[in-house]
């Protein structure tokens, strides 16, 4: 897999879901509905992916820390709404789960350096920052959280999960013992 | 090899001996809650059965909770129908630990969990609020999830896919010196280890401040562990931890105990004596920017807020009221106080505590989130700086990206909504 795209925002450390989707519009659920929040408190990028002039598989650029904060789902939906392209330091632990749940493409590469504007290639392994030069290691997901991603997010996870409980009388304790 | 707590309490969630940090399992989950975003939760449980011609059914009604806290009363009719939503589906499924806007049983989630006796100790419990590492205190593995994840659990009584996380152990010794408190200890705590420090991890609280400490206090250290990242906070249970479940919880039947091992592997051991703590402030916009309290005194404050389900119990608002008593708020301040649950509202009631905040000048508002994520009920104005004794401070969490909040005990915000600006409690008001 190989994705070239562009950074066409880049966040500090500690990027609370309160910025990514603030508090005010919770009562928003529908994923149809929850976009047109995104960062809602930054006009100048509200505007932008709302007169949709951010293309899908564009790249955000997080510091450490990105999505802190409130479990609100809203923030990852928001994001996936406009099929953005996260790429961080690292992640806090229920922003991570809720975009891997949703299918929000999200990338883990602890030493990313790229500013706005930068072209960008995302391998399997790397992402390369193509008006640097430089090329940053990607860090694999926890496998068991990968097992999600390859279902196509949790729902259909849990559906097939679901249906094989119905099937036959099924108890889960252990599923693995992998270490990652 | 001995276990840490989390580690037992996921040994008999999955029926085995022991487990081991990073282990992937299923835990079988004690107790859900969810409170308005259960609307999420709904939405997603039913796509889960849609199209299988099987009925969508949650898989065990007693485990779940679903309380109205986070915009209440209804502050859009789009909340309201939200609500309306949630109200039918936990009559239609028989949930019955469904706490609804009342006055006789509603109020903040994380206070109605402990007070009604729900979490117990070793309980492996999931909640779609980040907040949910209250419950630690109790001495459960208690973590937030998003909806998506809650509507999993409903579907199977399982969480999916759990790393065993590693402990970070903190003991905690020393007296509380006089205007100190466990939400100082906390912020102290945060600041040292950063708003990450604790990402993916729990964080053991042990240590003799810790023994002697009240439920209340723990709930606490327990709620903001997540301002470090941590998954969970948790408190081994002890004599404390039953006087609360029997005596102010109203539990009967027996309660069973876990400890964690003496020889237990914790990935960091962290430790502090509070006997020269001082009140510390958490300074915007996030929760690790925390300062010793001389270094801010004297900030000019228009809006304090005491509440929420860190600080908003019975003993935070007996030592407000016994600050405020006979004195005023100061002029053009606005002061905001929301009990944390109609029950301590009640009491708070009997005690005179709300006679006195409303003499004072400030205004009680009913048991709810309120103005700390910034929904309804005390929004900042552009330039507004607010004291509040709740648990994040982050940029537009009350409502404006132009305001600022500061984080501080009840006693240092009671004190400094007298003066008007931010003041050191050990100084008087």
């Amino acid at each position: 897999m190989s994705i070239v795209s562009k950074v066409v925002f880049k966040v500090d450390d500690d990027i609370s879901t309160d910025i990514i989707y603030p508090g005010r519009f919770m009562a928003t659920v529908l994923p149809s509905e929850t976009l047109q929040y995104a960062f809602a408190d930054n006009e100048a990028f509200n505007k932008k992916l709302n007169a949709k002039q951010v293309p899908p598989n564009s790249i955000i650029i997080g510091g450490k820390n990105f999505g802190c904060g409130s479990s609100r789902e809203q923030a990852a939906s928001t994001l996936k709404g406009h099929e953005l392209i996260i790429v961080a330091k690292h992640f806090a632990r229920i922003f991570l789960q809720n975009s891997i749940n949703l299918g929000l493409k999200m990338i883990i590469c602890p030493d990313i350096d790229a500013s706005e504007g930068d072209d960008i290639e995302i391998t399997d392994a790397e992402v390369i920052n193509k008006t640097t030069g430089k090329r940053f290691a990607i860090q694999p997901l926890p496998k068991a959280r990968q097992a999600i991603v390859d279902a196509g997010g949790l729902i259909p996870y849990a559906r097939k999960r679901m249906l094989a409980m119905h099937g036959t009388r099924y108890t889960v304790n252990r599923i693995n013992n992998q270490k990652f | 090899m001995g276990m840490t707590m989390v580690e037992k309490i996921l040994a008999r969630a999955t029926g085995q001996k022991s487990v081991r940090v990073n282990d992937v399992l299923e835990p079988v989950v004690d107790l859900a809650m969810s409170h308005e975003n259960a609307a999420i939760v709904i939405n997603q449980f039913q796509e889960i059965y849609k199209d299988t011609g099987i009925e969508a059914k949650v898989w065990d009604p007693s485990k779940i909770t679903l309380i109205f806290d986070h915009r209440v009363p209804a502050e859009t009719s789009k909340t309201a129908t939200n609500q309306e939503k949630i109200r039918k589906f936990a009559t239609q499924q028989g949930i019955l630990k469904f706490h609804d806007i009342r006055g006789d049983g509603g109020g903040i989630c994380h206070q109605i969990l402990p007070e009604n006796g729900y979490v117990r100790p070793g309980y492996v419990v999931v909640g779609t609020d980040s907040h949910t590492t209250s419950h630690g205190a109790m001495g459960a593995f208690s973590f937030g999830i998003g909806g998506t994840e809650m509507s999993a659990v409903w579907s199977l009584g399982h969480a999916l896919n759990i790393e065993v996380p590693g402990s970070i152990k903190v003991y905690v010794e020393g007296e509380f010196p006089a205007h100190v408190y466990p939400k100082d200890l906390i912020l102290h705590l945060i600041g040292l280890l950063t708003a990450e420090g604790a990402n993916f991890k729990v964080i053991e609280f042990h240590g003799p401040t810790i023994k002697k400490m009240s439920t209340s206090g723990r709930l606490v250290l327990c709620n903001m562990s997540v301002e470090a990242g941590a998954t969970s906070g948790i408190v081994p249970p002890d004599e404390e931890t039953l006087r609360y479940l029997k005596e102010e919880a109203g539990v009967t039947e027996k309660i069973e105990m876990m400890s964690p091992d003496p020889d237990a592997i914790y990935d960091r051991e962290i430790k502090i004596n509070v006997s020269k703590l001082v009140p510390q402030v958490a300074c915007p916009h996030t929760v690790d920017n925390v300062k010793p309290i001389d270094q801010v005194v004297g900030i000019k404050l228009n809006q304090i807020v005491v509440g929420s389900c860190t600080n908003g119990r019975l003993d935070d608002l007996g030592i407000v009221a016994g600050i405020l008593k006979g004195k005023k708020v100061a002029k053009n301040v606005r002061m905001i106080i929301f009990p944390a649950s109609s029950r301590i509202y009640r009491e708070a009631l009997k005690k005179g505590y709300l006679e006195i905040f409303m003499e004072s000048g400030a205004v009680v508002m009913n048991p709810g989130c309120g103005s700390c994520l910034g929904v309804h009920q005390g929004a900042l104005a552009d330039g507004d700086v607010a004291l509040a004794t709740t648990n994040r401070n982050f940029k537009g969490r009350m409502g404006n990206p132009k305001g600022e909040v500061y984080l501080c005990s009840p006693e240092t915000a009671a004190v400094s909504a007298i003066t008007g600006v931010i003041t050191d409690p050990r100084k008087g008001g």
